[in-house]
């Protein structure tokens, strides 16, 4: 059991050292992509009702897509072509959608020495395999000459056309020479489990490259978001991501990604954590049952996933009045390297980590949190 | 537990507590047991064009039921009532056990053969359970996508008070708070029946947010996540708001997850609740009220002491778990040995016996 510790005014707000380990960052408009774009495309966007992957996943008015003053000033990106609606045009451009907001309110508060860029941009949505590798290509090579080559503190995540793995591995090709680039960002809504042997090719090229895979909250496949069915509420698929994210985690290790490629490092991003140290009860006690189903999995799941899994801080979903009670959790997940401080911008949660568990845990634990298990994870 | 169990005869029923299970399979060893209870016309439909839910929906299990638990007949395992009662309700001193019969009933595509087999399937365990065996209560089997004709069939049943709840699957065609199902609840509430989901199935949309996995075992870990889906469900739709004497019985999902989903349901809701304003409470507050959890399949922490803050953090939710058997299944628990040495006497006696007293009203 890990003791309360006495509260103090540490962490991000008083100059630790800090790697923020996602960002989310926008297109601030599809024009913002023409450069990088094939002139087919540029045409098509300009003369058809097609306006690339215009989709958000969280509503963008709603009280959690956009922190104040992350959005920026409109006068600083092009006309919102990607807006499709009234209502999105209204709002602004999309929050963290250009380099100076992010600058601002992310890297220049004291002790963030770099932040990863987790982008959201939904190139699953398009059914149209050519858009979703044209616009995936586009949003790169975007990444690379206004965020990337622009920021030394900023690293990246490759967006890749994962419906279609062939091409989502042709993506990482591309582009994994860069240096700035340090994961693949896969949604954790998929068409089929992305242990599933349709997506093999990809962890393939994932662990050739060195890179880190981040499955982020989201996804936009068109198949439903629980198993049974489409839910009513974005409230619910809200909070039922969670489930998503752990039979993700069941199905990688099942299928034994983590056997076939060894050095394979997976971020769960926006995930929460406290469902973990649950699930993975409940996957060692079936594993300890079910194991000759799948023998190639030679240790219990939860073994797997601590070695090669990592989990962003947020939702840091928790009683409000009792920190004994997330400590407990965060000490039944059985590591101190799995926790990856992430300041999840623009977004909002609920929890502020500091206060809810940073400055209640012994420090080297939080420092680890902070800033040294991202700094291991991307070789910072 | 796959484990074979130590030998009952060392063991006095007569002097061990009284235990009340909340999931006993009450099992068909073929479709035939059902047919003194369908019509000529159903008979015939099944031997020539069989039982048809969604294909490519299901896992194969990786046994089938315990062979100890076989009758000398050659039956299937828990398909004699006699058999069962002798290898099970006797040496464990069960009070009452709840039956919970997993058929082809509710899982048709054809909803009128589906009707006709939720209402055989009932006569069957009037006549073949509760009828000799005063010990048990039994679960309305319906056609949940169909839900005039399952209304249909609680007001056919209900007034055999042997009867304490309304089946459903485990993963049913929509979310479990849509407004299609509300007349069920609705016919359930009125009669005091409560509500009982159990694990497993699928009405033809893929078992995990993410598609079709790969394994039986991804079949059974995935309840767990199933069973928060309706919850989560249940409790956005307002149904507890719209029926507040309904109680939700989860089966077979575990319990392990119930503290982090409340925790997040509140988390979220602090931030999202004016997409939901008909919610008057805390969404953790209608899960305290309306939400039970039976034990099978108990998540097993490594560490004991694990198990016990597990415990803490389920406050005063642990008057809602509900021991279960899912006798006699293969991966079935053991009541001695299903709840660690370490949980207090005092608790163990909840779960075992005074939770599920209270919430059947035996």
């Amino acid at each position: 059991m890990i003791e309360t510790q006495p509260t103090g005014g540490r962490g991000a707000a008083t100059g630790q050292a800090v790697i923020d380990a996602a960002v989310h960052n926008e297109v601030p408009s599809t024009r913002a992509l023409f450069p990088h774009l094939p002139d087919y495309w540029v045409e098509h966007v300009t003369n058809t009702m097609f306006k690339g992957p215009t989709e958000y996943y969280y509503p963008q008015n709603s009280p959690i897509a956009a922190r104040p003053g992350s959005r920026p000033p409109a006068d600083d990106v092009a006309a919102p072509i990607n807006a499709r609606t009234r209502a999105a045009a209204a709002a602004g451009p999309p929050p963290a959608s250009t380099l100076g907001v992010v600058r601002d309110q992310v890297l220049d508060a004291a002790g963030v020495q770099a932040a990863i860029l987790c982008s959201p941009y939904p190139v699953d949505s398009l059914h149209n395999p050519d858009a979703a590798v044209a616009f995936a290509s586009a949003f790169n090579d975007w990444l690379i000459a206004e965020w990337l080559d622009k920021e030394p503190r900023l690293r990246a995540s490759i967006v890749v056309p994962i419906q279609i793995p062939d091409l989502a591995v042709r993506e990482i090709e591309r582009v994994a020479g860069h240096p700035g680039f340090v994961q693949v960002a896969l949604p954790v809504r998929t068409q089929h489990p992305l242990g599933s042997r349709i997506y093999h090719s990809v962890w393939e090229a994932i662990e050739r490259h060195n890179l880190v895979a981040a499955v982020q909250f989201g996804g936009m496949p068109g198949n439903p978001p629980t198993p049974q069915g489409w839910p009513s509420y974005f409230y619910e698929e809200y909070v039922d991501m969670a489930g998503v994210f752990a039979t993700q985690l069941t199905n990688i290790v099942s299928e034994g990604v983590f056997d076939r490629f060894p050095s394979l490092r997976v971020v769960l991003v926006e995930a929460g954590l406290t469902w973990l140290p649950a699930h993975m009860w409940r996957f060692d006690k079936e594993w300890k049952n079910l194991r000759r189903l799948i023998p190639w999995v030679k240790r219990p799941p939860s073994e797997y996933i601590r070695e090669h899994v990592r989990l962003t801080i947020q939702p840091l979903d928790a009683p409000a009045d009792d920190p004994k009670r997330l400590l407990q959790v965060v000490d039944h997940l059985g590591s101190e390297e799995m926790l990856l401080y992430a300041s999840h911008f623009p977004r909002v949660h609920a929890a502020d980590p500091e206060r809810t568990l940073l400055r209640h845990l012994p420090e080297s634990f939080a420092r680890k949190i902070r800033s040294e298990n991202a700094r291991a994870l991307y070789g910072l | 537990m796959v484990a074979t169990l130590p030998d009952r005869d060392t063991r006095s029923s007569r002097t061990r507590p009284a235990l009340i299970d909340g999931d006993f399979h009450n099992e068909l060893d073929s479709i035939k047991d059902l047919y003194p209870f369908l019509s000529r016309r159903w008979q015939e439909h099944i031997e020539t064009h069989g039982v048809r839910g969604p294909q490519g929906a299901t896992y194969p299990r990786f046994m089938d039921h315990r062979e100890d638990a076989r009758p000398p007949s050659g039956r299937v395992s828990g398909s004699e009532v006699g058999h069962s009662a002798k290898d099970y309700l006797d040496p464990y001193n069960v009070a009452h056990a709840m039956c919970i019969p997993l058929t082809p009933a509710g899982r048709q595509l054809n909803f009128d053969l589906d009707a006709a087999l939720a209402t055989a399937v009932n006569d069957w365990q009037i006549a073949e359970w509760l009828d000799p065996e005063p010990r048990l209560r039994a679960s309305i089997a319906v056609s949940t996508e169909n839900p005039p004709a399952a209304v249909a069939e609680i007001e056919r049943v209900a007034h055999d008070k042997r009867f304490v709840q309304v089946q459903f699957g485990g993963r049913p065609q929509e979310p479990m708070g849509r407004r299609k199902y509300w007349p069920i609840y609705e016919a359930a509430a009125k009669h005091g029946l409560h509500i009982m989901s159990h694990a497993f199935g699928s009405y033809g949309n893929p078992i995990t947010g993410a598609g079709w996995p790969s394994f039986y075992v991804e079949d059974h870990v995935g309840p767990a996540q199933s069973a928060q889906a309706n919850v989560v469900s249940l409790v956005t739709e307002g149904v507890f708001d719209h029926f507040p004497t309904l109680k939700f019985i989860s089966v077979e999902n575990g319990f392990g997850w119930i503290p982090s989903l409340m925790w997040r349901m509140d988390a979220a809701w602090s931030l999202l609740k004016s997409e939901v304003p008909h919610l008057k409470r805390l969404p953790s507050e209608y899960v305290r009220e309306h939400v039970y959890l039976t034990t099978q399949p108990v998540e097993e922490p490594h560490k004991p002491q694990q198990f016990v803050e597990l415990l803490e953090q389920f406050g005063d939710m642990v008057d809602h778990l509900i021991f279960a058997s899912d006798y006699p299944h293969w991966d079935s628990d053991d009541p001695d040995f299903a709840l660690p040495n370490i949980v207090p006497e005092e608790i163990k006696a909840k779960i075992h016996f005074e939770n599920g007293r209270k919430l059947y009203g035996l």
